[in-house]
């Protein structure tokens, strides 16, 4: 035997992968549905209602619409560069999914198969890699655009997510005393186990939904495409599918970052009140997944309501927050989270 | 031949040919995408060793974040060949002996080194995890490990001061 292998764990592995991939598309192709509607809803509208009942087509349509576009790829600019932009915007948006757990074992097949692609031992660092990786996306298309506000706004985002990204991890680090752990898995068993993360740091919770924001370049932190100075921002010179690659692999971000705040703060796949050990293994995988599921839709709520009711940061006042609001504030948050988990364990006694 | 060492060698190739062409392509921003590609290979390497923690805070940190300001830098400063200055014949040809020499200390401490013959570690090599790379760290290495990080403190410092003065 050249390579030995075993080909149903293979089997198994890509299947899964298959279906992250194919569920994460699908469900940021309906939540564009979804922030038209919500917008309409705010706006007192009554949002798409031509493509199908209720406009549930509308997706389907952008979509080919987008496929139907012209490409045009400016002259000026290095091709090879301009289309790797919106894939790597793509690619980086999809791989995070790897790390997730979307639920615990099923039996199948005489199998106990896990429904995490890869329960690497430095999970959540994985995500963090993936997250700075996401940049390039958009520098390298902005960058090939040869065009000054797409320059504008890819220096922008970049700066924009670099600052963003140091309060971030100072506010995972509390977290992360706390759990004494970086796999994800092992997080939503401690959960399962004790309190969701959330009741231990609200303080931390809230410096990473800020940051989740601003990494998805969301409004109010949107400033890399704001219409009324920088045209389209980065992605002024696209058309077609790559323009499409790069507002898709936006509302990826949303779900996938929805889906970690959710593993990370509330559980993940937990069912609060319920022992999951005492009933029928794979129901509760289902059952998990819906809970996981219904935790990050109301996330993904969470940031369609942000966005359609507070205006935008000026430049100057995203970097004030960034530097000298939140990253303060995680420090502080992760002091005192280091002082009572000493106090803790010298039994509150000084 | 094993799946490991088919990726080492997959890996070595991508490293080595990422390299040369970070010196040879002629276009900046082209050198640095080549830089993070070396990155990315050399950070495989650390995964076949097992040393997870290692690979991915080497793409956190150089990939993700020390490339990206080199990146800006070349944007902004829109660098090509053409308004790139031309170097001194003789500063080159120093550059080129200091640089074959480093190669060849390296290449020698490389060959007697232990763990020449073994360059990947299978299983059961669990060094370069987080929980025992910590316990390394703050356990036998303590001083080493506060004194570098008083040296990146000091570096912090330092610039905040440039920083301050160019006002």
């Amino acid at each position: 035997m050249l390579l030995a292998i075993d080909l149903a764990f293979i089997i198994e592995k890509l299947v899964l992968i298959v279906i992250v991939v194919m569920a994460s598309l699908v469900i940021a192709m309906y939540a564009t549905y979804g922030e038209r509607k919500i917008a309409a809803i705010l706006q007192d509208r009554r949002g798409p209602n031509r493509a199908g009942p209720f406009g549930i087509l509308q997706p389907v349509a952008d979509g080919l619409k987008l496929f139907f576009k012209e490409e045009i790829i400016p002259d000026f600019s290095s091709k090879f560069l301009f289309i790797l932009g919106p894939s790597m915007a793509m690619l980086t948006a999809i791989m995070t999914g790897a790390v997730i757990p979307w639920g615990n074992k099923i039996h199948f097949f005489n199998r106990d198969i896990s429904l995490q692609i890869a329960d690497v031992n430095v999970g959540i660092l994985y995500v963090f890699a993936v997250v700075s990786m996401g940049v390039y996306g958009i520098m390298i298309g902005s960058w090939a655009s040869n065009n000054k506000y797409s320059l504008m706004g890819g220096l922008r985002a970049a700066s924009q997510i670099i600052s963003y990204e140091l309060a971030m991890g100072i506010s995972l680090i509390a977290l992360l005393m706390i759990t004494g752990t970086l796999s994800l898995k092992e997080m939503v068993a401690q959960q399962q186990a004790g309190y969701w993360n959330i009741f231990y740091q609200p303080l931390g919770f809230l410096i990473f939904l800020i940051c989740a924001f601003a990494e998805c370049n969301r409004t109010p932190f949107d400033l890399a495409e704001a219409e009324n100075e920088l045209i389209g921002g980065y992605h002024t010179e696209y058309s077609s599918m790559k323009l499409g690659f790069y507002l898709f692999s936006e509302y990826i971000n949303m779900f996938v970052s929805s889906v970690i705040m959710a593993t990370l703060f509330f559980g993940g796949y937990d069912i609060p009140f319920l022992n999951e050990a005492n009933y029928d293994q794979n129901w509760m995988a289902l059952f998990g997944l819906i809970a996981l599921m219904t935790k990050v839709i109301c996330l993904i709520f969470l940031f369609m309501w942000v966005r359609w009711t507070i205006p935008r940061f000026r430049y100057d006042q995203l970097m004030n927050l960034g530097w000298r609001i939140l990253i303060p504030l995680a420090l502080f948050n992760m002091l005192v989270t280091g002082a009572l988990i000493l106090l803790k364990q010298s039994n509150w006694h000084f | 031949m094993s799946i490991t060492e088919i990726l080492f060698w997959g890996l070595s190739f991508l490293a080595l040919f990422s390299a040369i062409m970070v010196v040879a392509s002629k276009s900046p921003v082209h050198s640095i995408l080549f830089l993070i590609v070396v990155f990315f290979a050399i950070s495989g390497h650390y995964i076949l060793l097992n040393a997870q923690f290692l690979a991915i805070v080497n793409i956190i940190v150089y990939a993700g974040a020390i490339m990206v300001l080199f990146l800006f830098v070349v944007m902004l400063m829109n660098l090509n060949a053409e308004s790139e200055p031309k170097k001194n014949r003789i500063l080159q040809f120093a550059g080129l002996i200091s640089g074959g020499c480093l190669f060849l200390v390296l290449i020698s401490a490389i060959i007697k080194s232990v763990s020449a013959n073994n360059l990947v570690q299978m299983g059961g090599g669990d060094y370069g995890l987080i929980k025992n790379l910590g316990i390394v760290l703050f356990k036998d290495y303590v001083i080493p490990f506060e004194i570098s990080s008083v040296l990146f403190l000091s570096a912090i410092i330092g610039t905040v001061v440039i920083g301050k003065k160019a006002e």
